[in-house]
């Protein structure tokens, strides 16, 4: 949050339209995201010249008001009105807080032409019983009539709510370092506040010795006032810190609050009776307590920092101070504390302790030594000046900061190129002046100082250009496409089959799903066909989402009973998604699942029902989609959570790849069927289409049927067949199967079409009837198959 | 003689189906017909009265002839009239329905993103979900303990170096890192990402990326702006509007932020645009210097820009959805209404 009022202390900004300058400044990246007046439109300062009782009422007076430009008639029922107060007038038109708009009217028939108001009322005060109470607000007899009054009593700041990117929020979350961004902006300059003081002959040195005994303080600056007068924040700063939402303590407090606003430098005061004249600072010991200001007794970690007085500790750095030396009404003489540590470190703290504060998110985003220097002279220089404060000469000091400025050396061109915009060298010059960077300028070359406040720049040309660009303006960047070689995209390695599994399967009516690649304990151990174990999270968000799947099997029937909840039937699913066992191994499956009619017409009887074949038949769909005709099986296998006698493992190239099955019933009552098959398998395989002409010759087809045991399964027959048949048979398809009468009860009858032809000649009815009669005995001898009807 | 092709004539008329027509035809034109007995009154003629007469016989024959054959084919039409006007079937039935397949809504959007960024050089390639803190923050130039890593709270699985990736921007180290610093890159790398955010309207501990890096010799800002003006207008109409605000991530410099008019309202305010007429759909900028650095390109001779755009918020704004979980609950009557393709 700024405060513009505030901001003006720093920089003329006293012309400007406050909200424009909210959007120039959005545009150039500090996001604004609320512009928050307090400025009420038709107020002004009034003076009551006549005020008469009410005829009808026992409160209500009828005042006559001059505001400046007339008379006004306004009935007002405050106990406080009187002839002769100066007041706050709210006429006609006026908005107040929660939308009251003020209009002329009549109270208890007498015409009212305004509203005589009190601060509550405008929302600039607290309604508490006692302000209630004191009634309107009188202004004092310097007010004068017609003018604003919010203005008249400082009242009318506008506040800007920012929502700044992380880069820039050390220096824009601070008055000052607002006021640089601003200067940018309007090419205006900043001039910092008075900090002078008169020092007393008396050393701090004389008081205190510093060690610092920890890499992660780089840098630790005190000094030692004596004597405040612990009272009242003059107006000015209880306005503001009110308005930036921080209560007013006293003038001692607020003035450390105060100054880190100014200066984004957190300040620490300790009461300096109570503190011993050693000040150490190092790592705090595992486990060692102090009881912080809040009244808490925490336990540190070695990671956090602490002061302490050579002995217990006094502050947790950059978090919280101590209970044991905090400034209380009785404190006389203060050591001032301004220093920067490890914003890894205090961020850690912070979190770890729950500890969030305006100084630990400010220590936890990295400070410029500049202004922890700046902020410990304004400190002074204020408690001085409000709190009576005598300062003492010298500081107490550990500096380990690396001062060393950061230089940036460019060409305007490497600036042009960037960006694809023509600025010449001068152009860059009024940009470097508006950002208040020093800068040399030699035989085309730039060589810029990066102002140690702006701890976001790194020494390099994108930076420059990104501060130059913005100030640009990116609206007024040209749109222009690279000037590349010109090619065609196409999608890499898994991507690739990824997309054409999902064409093929989405043109087979089948819905593609979403779901989550973390599962519950309870769903991972679903559908479990592979020797795979879970990877689980160390630190879930919650148990439903602990474990990493290695099917996707769990997560669509999920999804099915979702949609069969909502009366949704003839489900078809698919995913394809990514997949990872404990060690991290990935795979890529394509999963199914199917249930209902795949086909329907009710009223003509037309359905094709979801069963295995049908699924098996969309399998074969994608496999041979792929180029995988006549290299994959199916084989009967038990699956875990299928229905033990409806399931198969599928293979290509002999390499078990996926399942197929009903899902169990104990799971599932309704016939779902689902399938899953490894897409990195299907990748490792693929083979580029050769053209095949189709033969020239006739084909000779010769049907059979055989009896055969019910157990026996039709791959174990079409085996034997095809090693029977050889070269010339070219096909064979089921066309029947049978059981029931004329066939025994453990017997089945199955009977094959058969295709014999061949890309060389025509064949002669007798070399096929060879073949046909060694494919019959060969079966009758090694599956004891019957030739029906014979 | 005529007489008799008018009585032929007359009993045509009456005649409905084929098998009568075959009597008839019997009783002018077969053996014992009355064309046929006419003549046989030939033989007894004179040569001359024989030419004559077998002249007008032969016309007579081939009018009855043709007289049959005419009525052959208008009952032959007829009864196919019939039989197909008994065919005819209610056309307003149901139909039997054949499936019809859809892709997940967000798939869409990456897929639109996908035709339009192939279509101008853009490979599309994916990586691995789990990965190494490395690839997924150090090379980015997010080192550890930097505040970024706190804004994607991560998913860690083993000691803080295994990890759930919380962008997709690690594909992209990986193919700057193949590239050796030598190649030109374009690229795309749609994909999951993970987050611990509980999962409500707006947050989902799982969602979609489509991130997008360009590396060439020369590249600007600029060239970023025209890319994404592209991108919009394919995604969101021909009269969409962009805008770049100045932004930050740790690994572009300078970063902007990328909005696109708001086509709810044309700009000119309302709920989805939180009424400022603009809705930001992505986040981008030049490749940091750093993260070349890191990944074998030299700043000097290279520079990119990378963008990245949420599947998720894509489809929010383009459809005009307000709950993300809409995108992982998967109701297919919603689903349904994406089983087509849009004509562009």
């Amino acid at each position: 949050m700024i405060d513009l009022e505030w901001v003006k202390d720093y920089i003329d900004i006293e012309d400007e339209n406050l909200k424009e300058l909210a959007t120039k400044i959005t545009k150039a990246g500090i996001n604004i995201e609320k512009v928050i007046s307090n400025h009420i439109d038709n107020l002004v300062i009034g003076e009551v010249i006549e005020c008469a009782s009410h005829p009808d009422s026992d409160h209500l007076h009828i005042c006559k008001v001059n505001v400046g430009s007339e008379i006004l008639q306004i009935v007002c029922g405050a106990s406080n009105v009187r002839k002769g107060i100066k007041v706050i007038v709210a006429l006609p038109g006026a908005i107040l807080p929660g939308n009251f708009e003020i209009k002329k009217s009549k109270i208890r028939g007498v015409e009212s032409n305004g509203m005589l108001c009190a601060l509550f009322e405008l929302g600039l005060e607290e309604k508490t019983e006692e302000v209630y109470n004191k009634g309107i607000t009188e202004l004092d007899s310097k007010a004068k009539v017609g003018e604003d009054p919010l203005k008249y009593l400082g009242l009318d700041d506008t506040l800007y709510e920012l929502d700044i990117h992380k880069h820039r929020n050390n220096d824009c979350y601070y008055h000052i370092g607002f006021a640089y961004e601003i200067a940018a902006i309007l090419n205006h300059k900043v001039t910092l506040p008075e900090d002078k003081t008169s020092p007393i002959k008396e050393n701090i040195k004389d008081y205190f010795s510093l060690k610092v005994d920890t890499k992660k303080c780089p840098y630790y600056l005190a000094k030692m006032v004596k004597d405040v007068k612990i009272g009242e924040s003059p107006e000015f700063i209880k306005r503001r810190l009110s308005a930036y939402g921080m209560r007013s303590i006293n003038n001692v407090v607020d003035i450390s609050n105060y100054v880190m606003l100014e200066y984004g430098q957190p300040l620490h005061f300790f009461d300096k009776d109570t503190l011993g004249d050693n000040i150490l600072v190092r790592d705090a010991k595992e486990g060692e307590e102090i009881v912080t200001l809040d009244g808490v007794k925490r336990k540190l970690k070695s990671s956090d920092i602490v002061i302490t007085d050579g002995e217990k500790p006094v502050c947790i750095a950059g978090v919280m101070g101590g209970e044991n030396t905090e400034v209380t009404e009785k404190t006389k003489d203060i050591l001032i504390e301004s220093a920067i540590f490890d914003a890894v470190s205090i961020r850690y703290t912070a979190a770890n302790l729950d500890l969030r504060s305006e100084a630990s998110i400010r220590y936890g985003k990295g400070l410029s030594y500049e202004y922890t220097n700046k902020a410990i002279e304004r400190a002074c220089h204020l408690l001085e000046k409000y709190a009576g404060a005598k300062v003492l000469t010298g500081t107490i000091c550990h500096d380990k900061v690396d001062k060393t400025p950061k230089i940036l050396e460019f060409e305007t061109n490497e600036i042009n190129d960037m960006l694809g915009i023509v600025l010449t060298d001068n152009d860059v010059k009024v940009e470097l002046g508006r950002l208040d960077f020093p800068y040399e300028f030699k035989n085309g070359k730039f060589k810029v100082t990066v102002p140690s406040r702006r701890l976001d720049i790194d020494p390099n040309v994108n930076d420059i250009a990104e501060e130059v660009g913005r100030l640009y303006g990116y609206n007024n960047l040209a749109s222009t496409l690279p000037n590349t070689v010109v090619r065609k995209g196409r999608y890499i390695g898994d991507v690739k089959y990824r997309k054409l599994a999902s064409k093929r399967l989405r043109s087979l009516g089948l819905n593609e799903c979403k779901t989550y690649t973390l599962v519950s304990p309870e769903m991972a151990k679903l559908f479990k066909y592979e020797n795979k174990e879970n990877a689980i999270l160390p630190n879930p968000l919650s148990v439903d989402k602990s474990v990493i799947r290695t099917t996707l099997i769990p997560s669509l029937l999920n999804v099915y009973n979702y949609n069969k909840a909502r009366k949704v039937n003839n489900i078809m699913l698919y995913e394809i998604s990514k997949t990872y066992d404990k060690d991290y191994k990935e795979e890529s499956k394509i999963s199914l699942l199917m249930e209902g009619n795949y086909i329907i017409n009710e009223w003509n009887n037309t359905k094709v029902k979801v069963d295995f074949y049908l699924v098996k038949g969309i399998i074969e769909n994608i496999l041979d989609y792929f180029g995988f005709k006549n290299r994959y099986s199916f084989e009967k296998e038990s699956i875990s959570n299928m229905h033990p006698g409806i399931c198969a493992s599928i293979s290509l190239d002999e390499k078990r790849i996926g399942v197929i099955g009903r899902v169990h019933p104990s799971i599932e009552k309704d016939d779902v069927y689902v399938a899953e098959i490894s897409l990195n398998a299907l990748m490792e395989n693929v083979k580029p289409i050769k053209f095949k002409p189709a033969s020239k010759y006739p084909l000779i087809k010769k049907d059979l049927a055989f009896i055969v045991d019910k157990k026996t399964n039709s791959l174990e027959i079409e085996n034997v067949i095809k090693k029977a048949g050889g070269k010339l048979l070219t096909d064979i398809n089921v066309f029947d199967v049978y059981t029931g009468e004329n066939v025994l009860n453990n017997e089945k009858s199955i009977a094959y079409s058969l295709t014999f032809s061949s890309d060389e000649r025509t064949l002669s009815e007798e070399e096929v009837m060879e073949i046909f009669n060694k494919i019959i005995s060969k079966c009758e001898k090694e599956i004891g198959a019957k030739l029906r009807d014979k | 003689m005529d007489k008799i092709l008018d009585e032929l004539k007359k009993e045509l008329k009456e005649i409905k189906d084929l098998s009568k027509l075959n009597e008839l035809k019997a009783k002018y034109l077969g053996k014992k017909g009355s064309i046929s007995e006419l003549s046989s009154k030939l033989k007894d003629m004179a040569a001359e009265e024989k030419k004559t007469f077998g002249s007008v016989l032969n016309k007579i024959k081939t009018d009855a002839t043709n007289l049959l054959d005419e009525a052959r084919s208008k009952i032959e039409e007829e009864n196919l009239n019939k039989k197909l006007e008994n065919e005819s079937i209610d056309i307003t039935l149901p139909s039997t329905k054949i499936p019809a397949g859809s892709p997940s809504i967000l798939e869409k959007v990456v897929e639109e993103v996908e035709e339009l960024l192939i279509s101008m050089g853009y490979d599309v390639i994916d990586g691995p979900e789990i990965e190494e803190d490395k690839y997924n923050f150090e090379m980015l130039n997010i080192p550890k303990g930097h505040p970024a890593r706190d804004a994607q709270d991560t998913f860690y699985l083993k000691n803080e170096e295994i990890l759930l990736r919380s962008q997709t921007s690690p594909v992209q180290v990986r193919v700057m890192l193949e590239g050796k610093g030598k190649k030109p890159i374009r690229i795309i790398c749609p994909g999951k990402t993970y987050r611990r955010d509980n999962d409500d309207a707006t947050h989902s501990h799982q969602f979609m990326q489509i991130e997008g890096l360009l590396i060439d010799r020369k590249v600007s800002l600029s060239d970023l702006k025209g890319t994404f003006d592209v991108i919009a207008k394919k995604l969101f109409g021909e009269d969409t509007e962009t805008r770049f605000r100045p932004s930050y991530y740790q690994f572009t410099e300078p970063s902007v932020e990328m909005d696109i008019s708001c086509h709810h309202c044309d700009g000119k305010g309302c709920s989805i645009c939180k009424n400022t007429g603009w809705i930001t759909v992505s986040g981008a900028g030049m490749v940091h210097p750093n993260v070349l650095k890191n990944c074998g390109y030299d700043p000097k001779e290279w520079q990119g820009f990378a963008f990245g755009f949420g599947a998720e918020r894509l489809a929010m704004v383009k459809y005009n959805i307000d709950d993300l979980r809409v995108f992982y609950t998967n109701d297919i009557r919603e689903m349904r209404s994406f089983d087509r393709k849009e004509a562009e």
